[in-house]
Parts: C-alpha cells; structure tokens; sequence
C-alpha cells in the first residue's frame, strides 16, 4: 500500500513534543463543570470547621461544648481530649517535627486550631463555633525570631527535656529551647580566609518577608469512612496525594490498601497544598465517629492565617572579589522563622531547603553557607511556593549581593554577571556548596537578552532621566531590573531526596488499548500545570499515537502507580521522565510485534514516527495502530498478550533550568507608585514540550514575583496579629497592574533527562522576584540606595525616596 | 433560627421557589440549594471575582449578596452562558489563546467578560484591563485573558455584520 500521506504530516497528526496543543482540560473549566473538592456531594455529608484562637501564645485554662452541642444541626465538638485516645491530638510534620492537630494545653500562634465543629451545613457549623467558650491565660508573644533566640520564654515546652535540658531535634543539636536546627553546607573556614584576605568585601543583610502562595481555591477535604467495607476514601487538595494516603496510614492506623486518596482538579496550589493539615485529620476523625462522609473547606482568613506560609529568611552576606570584579568567596547567614511547629516542606535531608543553590549562576570557588532555624509565635508552613525547596531565597540573595558588589566595585552588574558565569564548556560543573550541575549556557542567554532589551540604550536614556531629575524636569525616575537564576528543580534523586523516607521517584503506567488509543497514569497531579495535555505530547512523540488519543489521569491512588505529587516543579523532569521511559518499553514490545507481522528480525525494522518500517524498505511497515491491534489478536511465539508497560523513573540528578530577566521601571518619586514600562524574560528549560503553555506559566510566575517583591506579604503585629489575613490587606495584583511580558527562549537540553527537559512553571518566579527589586534599587542607586526590603509597595518605595532626601 | 423568606428567581432560564435564611448567601443557594457548582468561592469578600454572576445585566459578586436581595431576579451563572452545543465566544477564546489554566477562576472570569462585552462590545486592551480587574486570577497573569477577551470581542462582532 503506497503512503499517501507525507512525514511531515505524520508528525503533525501526533501533536507531540514541540507543538503548542490546545489544551484538553478546557471544554469543563471554560463551561463551569470542573469537578473541584468543594463540588463534591455525598449523601448525609455534614461539614466541619475550627475554633480558633485569637491570641498568638495562650494556656488553654478550659474549652466548654455545651452551649454549641445544642445548636440545631452540630453533631459533635472535637478537642484534643477527644483526638489523644486515638493518638491523633499531635500529628508528624514533613520536617521531622510534630505539630498539634488540635490545641493541647496551649496554643502557639493566631488562628491555630482549637476545636472542630461537624455540623450538618456550613451555618450551623458557624453557629455552633460561635458558642464553643475556650478560655485562654495569655503568655508572652514573640514574633522575632532572633529576639526568641535571647528570650527565656519557652515556646515548646514539649521540646525540653527534664532540667531544661535540651535533646537534639529531628537535624542535630539545638543551641536554645527556641532554636530549632543549624544547617550548613560548604567550607567555614577557608571561606572566612577569603574574606580576610579580599580585595574587596561586599557586605548587605536583607529580609525576606513572610509571605503566603493563596491560591484561588483554599484547601479542604471530604472524608468518607465506609464502615461496612472498613475502606476510608478521602479526596483533598492535595499535590501528593500518594504521599498523603501514606501519611493518613502512618498516623491512623487505617492499612494503606483500605484508604483511597483522590485529587479531584485543584484550582492552583503553588506549594500551598504539599502539606498535611490538622483539616485532612480531622474530617476523618469526624468521619470515623459519625459514620457520614465530612467536608472540611478553609475560608480565605483560614487560608492566609494558617496553611502554609512561604518565606521568612532574615540573610546576611558577604561577598569578595578582586578589584576588577572576579568573584572570589560567598558567605550566607540565614535565621529562618518557622513558627510554631517546624512543618517545612522540605526533602528530609534539607531543613533549609535547597538554599544551597545560593552561589547562584556564578563560578565561586569558596562558600559557606548556614542557616538557623527558629520558633517564633506565627503559623507553621514554610512551603516552596511557586519555586523548588527554598530556591527562591536563594536566588533572590544571590541577585541582591551581586547588585550590592557592583555597588562597591562602581560597576555596571550586567557586566558584573558576566564575568563571573560559569562558562559553557565548565558544565557538568560542581558548585562550592555541593551541588552538579547538570548544563547551561549562560553567556549565550545573557548577549541575548541584554541585546534584545537594548541594554546600552537603556542605560543612556537612565543617565539622561537622571540628569533631568536633577535638573528639576521630571519627578519620574527609571530602574534598570537585572536577574539571571538557575534554578535546581527535579526533586529528586533518590538517594539524596526522600519526604518521610519515601523516595521522591516518579511514574507512569501505559495501558494501550487494542484500536490504538491509550490511558496513561501518574504519580503526579495537575493543578492547572496542563499535564492531560503536555503528558499526552511526550508519549505521542514516544509511541507513535496521536496524543488526541491518548487520556492522562492522575490523582486516585488507587488507579495511578505511587508518586511523590506536584511541587518544586518535579512533574516535567521527574514524571515527564517516567513517561518517556515507559513509553519506551511499549515501542520495544512493539518493534518484537512488528517484526512478527512483517516476518524479519527484531533488529530489520526500525521506529519511524508512528510506525516500525523494515530497514531499506519503507514501503514495508506497520503502524502503532496495527501493531496495537496485533497485541490483542494475534498469538506471537514468545511474547505476552496485550500492550502495558510501567516506569517508576530516580533520576540521576536535579535539572538547572536557567534564564535571563530585565524589567523597566519608571517610578513617580511622589507617590512612589512603579510603572512597569517593559518586562523581557528569557528562559532555557530544556527541551520544549508545548510553547504556549510554557509561555503561559511564565505569565503566570512572573505575575506572582511581581505581587510578593511589590507588595504581597503576610504581616504581624507584636502582639502576633495578622494584618494581612483578607484580600483587602494581601496583595494580589489584577489585571489592571500587571503588564504584557515579552518571552524568549534558548534550549540547552539536559543530559541526562530522556528527553532533555528541565521544567519552567516555578523559573519565573525564582527569577522574577529579584528582578522587580532590583529594578526599584536600581532607580535610586544614582541616589546612594545600596538595599532596601522588598515588599516594595507604594508606601515603602516613597520612603526609600523620602529617606534619600529626594523630597527636600 | 430566624424565620424563612419565600424566594422566587431565574437562574439560567429556569424558575426556582423555595424557603431559605434571610442569612443565606446567594452562592451558597447556587452552589448548595440548585447545584450550579460553576461560580466558585475564592475570598468571600468581593474581592477575587470566582463567584461573578450576571443580574440583569449587571456582573455581581454571588459571595456577598443576601439571596434575600436577589428575590425575583433574573440570574446568569457560567452554566447559562454556553455548553457543549452552543459554546459562547468567549469560552471558544479562552480555551484558543490559553486564558486559563487551573479554571478556578474561569467561570466568574467569562461570566464577568461576558457582561463586559454587552457594556462595551469593542473594548481597548486597557478598558479589558480595567472592567477585569474585579476577577483575580494567580495563574495566567492575564495576558492571555486580554487576548482571549479581545479575540472573543472580534469573532461577535464579525457574526454580527455576517448577520447583517
């Protein structure tokens, strides 16, 4: 039979790798009729929600239920009375600490859970809360951490052993009852010499302020405990949701094959929903106690206040350099606020994270690193929000010392970056804190970038704004933003990365049906991501079917093969591995197959798009199709029935996703509002596998780098208030702020990932932040401005103005 | 607790009677009482725009409004604006020009464009920008909202001059 159809059109017809597919998630979420985990109706749910403290750091002297058990429609009040029975008033933290599921005896930070009203709707629920009368002794607030550091008042008590005597916590000695862990990586001492012996020094102390990743749908649960088949199913908004079946095993007992964990769609999570919250533990307490299925859905207050905050990071450095501007050492001190209970999501191994990655894009020979981690009277979290493992931190501390050095050198910090890059030819290249990476092209993206902005032009017009400011004609001044990131994604390697001891692998499962179509399964879970559609892609290009035929599903743990979830942007280069991989052993089987039905040898055919051809003679082949078919209807010597295959895929490394950002920003030195003129982002993730999706996580990443290093934060008053608990107070911008962002891109394929992809939903956020700040400080550096702390709202940017003298 | 109110209202064509709360919020009878799950709950505080509703015309945010206040109204929720056979404009754009990603937002996004593009059918980019600005989104930045709401803009007002 003659081909009438072209290769290239064969190609086309996949929609694999490379092409930017419309999005196969749409038709339900543009008609209303995604399936969210507040959609979920069962029969007889009731639904729960907390009693929670108003005070920061409080002795809880009693609780009484009375008055709310008779509210028409409560059914019961948890406390932790009523969880310690069960084992199940305190829960583990992903941290290796233990934090309460309910307050027992006192409580550590505003919002924190007290109670748990079920009810029969979200009123009575709210009736009943009201009526619940907790009466708390309130004890000293410490919202300080290096002020917790100095105080003798104790925030965990159940931390100190017998004579004040202090054990180890979950990541060594503890130097104080409010010290949590000291990490460090790199070498102390001959960095220290390095510093001595410098050139020059470079010495800056900048706060990251808490702040919190607020997806547009909060966490919740529906807890459904099957009393007569003794089978739990709990669907949540969960990012892992196989680790959480594993969790909620672990700490109730319940064996692992009676519990079915169910992401439904998740409406944005960005780190917010890695974590267990005391929420998921007791629905299904309430669940198990009142025998109907629980629904537990935090309100926007709840959200903010007490799931998952993201930052905290007071840091000082150090950076030395010879005189024409050769990077010679790094030093970084960290005091890393945790809150109440350390529940840091975090790789065991890594209490600080990736933090690590600090020395950044540059060849630094000598770093020390150390970072101190410390209670204080705030909510537990310390998520990744939008970046992997504390990455964003460290990019942002990197970006600043480099800002600063180029301060104390009197030169240009594009330059600056320049000389000190890792070069091209330097890669696979171990940085001074350890860490391999993977490739890079670093020069090569910067020319590009720095061309396409017209950095020159850019810089003249700067000095010329300058020179009219001074003159007295305008009050606008213009700040020149420069970041370039490597980021450290792809959590991770086995043998380095577990969460709870289970290793941060992942998977895929293929199951081809016998007319050619397929069902794919992760361990991975989208929550907006578009992974029905980019997972699709890969194994289109991989197996020669159509991804239009081809259905991804992800999220039942007990259909999808056992994964680590979505977070730390893992999914590409760790699932999106997996399936590659996968993929590959179902073009192995079918190339045995084709053989077969062509009547050659194994080794005479050969994988051509979307079919085996026999070698030299094109005209002979056989489809997937046809091969997918001959699977289930043909008796082949020697080979199994049917058509499967399964991945679980450790990666040998991390991938380092890299990128080039510039903002333009004109500021009105009165108001000081920031006028965001033009924003270019270059970004190299790997091998590309939908361009407009990638675009649209790049819109996305530097939309939230825009709100947190503009004016998103989650702020505290001394008595442990939160001021920023609504979205009157916490920033998210809309349309009207935002600009129109300009993509770019250069492919610098990973190695040692199937199919040289490196992952870029969290890039634009880790190099966004410090290119938006250093935007804002370039503005006034023509003014004397060395630092200033982000957020830079319109207040705080006046005052920095204010503080130059720039409204005598 | 207190005494019920007798309500009547449209939702998306289809007459609804029932007794509720004076307290009741009206997303929580679209979403609890009639199963319209389309508009979401994002902030209950009129700021995030997930639980946008149209009335008589007018884009309303469903979280803070008494379904007392809305006694004998007329309301649009996503579900009302196209489906499978009759896809609205604005839901064919969306999905062409990537204005979405996790969807949470989307139904009060389109709802809310929809009204927007009845008050003004040839929006600039900046009166998008600004008539949007009540709907948030996290995910998309909203670049690819504009575009799909001026695209969206284009193909009705193409029809419209066809038809003439």
């Amino acid at each position: 039979m003659k081909d009438e159809v072209t290769r290239d059109e064969r190609v086309a017809n996949l929609k694999g790798m490379g092409c930017s597919r419309k999005r196969v998630e749409d038709a339900r979420f543009t008609q209303g009729k995604g399936n969210y985990v507040d959609d979920i109706k069962l029969d007889g749910m009731l639904f729960g929600d907390f009693v929670r403290t108003p005070y920061a750091h409080a002795r809880i002297v009693s609780i009484n239920t009375e008055e709310a058990l008779k509210v028409p429609g409560v059914l019961a009040v948890l406390t932790a009375a009523d969880l310690e029975p069960l084992g199940l008033h305190w829960m583990p933290t992903l941290a290796g600490d233990k934090q309460m599921v309910l307050a027992d005896g006192k409580v550590l930070f505003q919002g924190q859970e007290v109670a748990f009203v079920v009810a029969e709707d979200r009123y009575a629920a709210a009736d009943g809360i009201e009526l619940v009368e907790v009466e708390y002794e309130e004890l000293p607030v410490i919202v300080d951490p290096f002020e917790a550091l100095q105080s003798d008042v104790v925030l965990r008590e159940d931390l100190v052993g017998e004579g004040g005597t202090l054990p180890d916590g979950a990541h060594g000695p503890r130097k104080h009852h409010n010290h949590i862990f000291r990490w460090e990586a790199g070498d102390r001492d001959p960095t220290a010499q390095v510093i001595a012996e410098a050139e020059v020094v470079a010495e800056e102390s900048m706060y990251y302020h808490r702040t919190h990743p607020c997806p547009l749908e909060t966490c919740g649960c529906v807890a459904s405990m099957d009393k007569v088949n003794g089978k739990l199913t709990l669907w949540g908004t969960f990012q892992a949701p196989h680790a959480i079946r594993t969790v909620v095993s672990l700490i109730s007992g319940i064996e692992e094959h009676n519990i079915r964990v169910i992401s439904p769609d998740i409406g944005g999570g960005f780190g917010n929903k890695v974590g267990a919250y005391p929420g998921y533990v007791c629905s299904v307490v309430a669940s198990i106690v009142t025998g109907k299925p629980v629904k537990w859905i935090e309100d926007r207050m709840d959200n903010l206040m007490t799931t998952a905050f993201a930052r905290d990071y007071h840091m000082t450095g150090k950076i030395a350099a010879t005189r024409e501007g050769k990077i010679t050492g790094l030093q970084c001190h960290v005091t890393a606020d945790h809150g109440g209970f350390d529940a840091c999501a975090d790789p065991t191994k890594f209490p600080a994270g990736f933090m690590n990655i600090c020395t950044g894009s540059y060849d630094i020979p000598t770093a020390y690193l150390e970072v101190d981690g410390v209670y204080t009277n705030k909510a537990p979290g310390g998520v990744s929000y939008r970046c992997s493992f504390r990455v964003t931190e460290a990019v942002y501390f990197i970006e600043r010392m480099i800002e600063v050095l180029a301060i104390e050198l009197n030169m240009d910090a594009a330059e600056l970056r320049r000389i000190n890059f890792i070069k091209k030819e330097q890669f696979p290249y171990t940085a001074a804190l350890g860490w391999e990476y993977d490739s890079g092209d670093y020069h090569t993206a910067w020319d590009k970038a720095l061309k396409a902005v017209d950095y020159e032009g850019l810089r003249a017009e700067q000095a010329q704004r300058v020179a009219d400011f001074k003159a007295g004609k305008t009050r606008s001044l213009m700040g020149i933003g420069l970041s370039f990131f490597t980021e450290i994604v792809g959590a991770g390697p086995v043998k380095n990365c577990d969460i709870l001891g289970l290793g941060m692998f992942d998977s895929c499962e293929i199951r081809i049906h016998p007319t050619g179509s397929a069902i794919a399964r992760l361990g991975t879970i989208s929550q907006g991501q578009g992974h029905a559609t980019t997972f699709a892609q890969i194994l289109a290009s991989e197996i020669g079917l159509p991804a239009d035929s081809i259905t991804i599903e992800e999220g039942d743990t007990d259909t999808a093969p056992y994964g680590l979830g979505t977070y730390g942007s893992r999914s590409t280069p760790v699932a999106g591995a997996a399936t590659a991989m996968a993929g590959r052993k179902i073009r192995a089987k079918a190339q045995m197959i084709a053989a077969y039905l062509l009547e050659v040898h194994d080794n005479d055919v050969e994988f051509d798009v979307d079919r085996f051809v026999v070698k030299g003679a094109p005209e002979k082949f056989k489809t997937m199709k046809e091969i997918a078919f001959a699977a289930y209807n043909q008796a082949i010597p020697g080979i199994e029935p049917g058509l499967e295959a399964v991945s679980y895929y450790d990666p040998p490394n991390m991938t380092y996703p890299f990128g080039a950002y510039v903002c333009v920003m004109d500021i009105d030195v009165d108001t000081g509002v920031p006028d965001i003129r033009r924003f270019y982002a270059l970004d190299d993730c790997g091998t590309r596998i939908n361009p407009m999706i990638i675009e649209g996580q790049v819109h996305g990443g530097l939309t939230e780098a825009l709100a947190v290093s503009l004016g998103q934060e989650i702020a505290y008053d001394d008595m442990g208030n939160v001021k920023t608990g609504t979205l009157m107070d916490f920033f998210l911008p809309t349309a009207w702020e935002v600009p129109n962002y300009e993509t770019d891109h250069t492919v610098t394929p990973s190695p040692h990932h199937p199919i040289g992809a490196k992952g870029v939903g969290e890039s634009p956020h880790v190099g966004g932040v410090p290119c938006f700040s250093n935007a804002v400080q370039d503005a006034f550096r023509p003014f004397g401005n060395r630092h200033t702390n982000m957020p830079h709202d319109h207040w705080r940017i006046w005052k920095t103005a204010h503080d130059l003298g720039l409204h005598d | 607790m207190s005494d019920k109110i007798h309500i009547k209202m449209t939702v998306n064509g289809k007459p609804e009677e029932f007794l509720a709360e004076p307290r009741e919020l009206l997303i929580y009878t679209l979403r609890e009482r009639l199963n319209i799950t389309g508009p979401h709950i994002g902030c209950e505080t009129s700021h995030c725009g997930a639980c946008t509703v149209t009335i008589g015309g007018k884009s309303v945010k469903a979280c803070t409004m008494f379904v007392a206040q809305a006694d004998g109204a007329d309301i649009t929720t996503i579900e009302g604006i196209g489906g499978p056979d009759d896809l609205h404009p604005l839901q064919t754009a969306f999905k062409e020009h990537h204005g979405l990603q996790c969807g949470y937002c989307t139904p009060g996004m389109i709802t809310r464009a929809a009204a927007l593009l009845e008050e003004n059918p040839n929006p600039t980019e900046e009166e998008i920008r600004f008539g949007m600005a009540g709907n948030l989104c996290r995910c998309t930045g909203y670049q690819n909202i504009v575009k799909s709401i001026l695209a969206a803009a284009a193909e009705i007002n193409a029809s419209k001059e066809a038809a003439q």
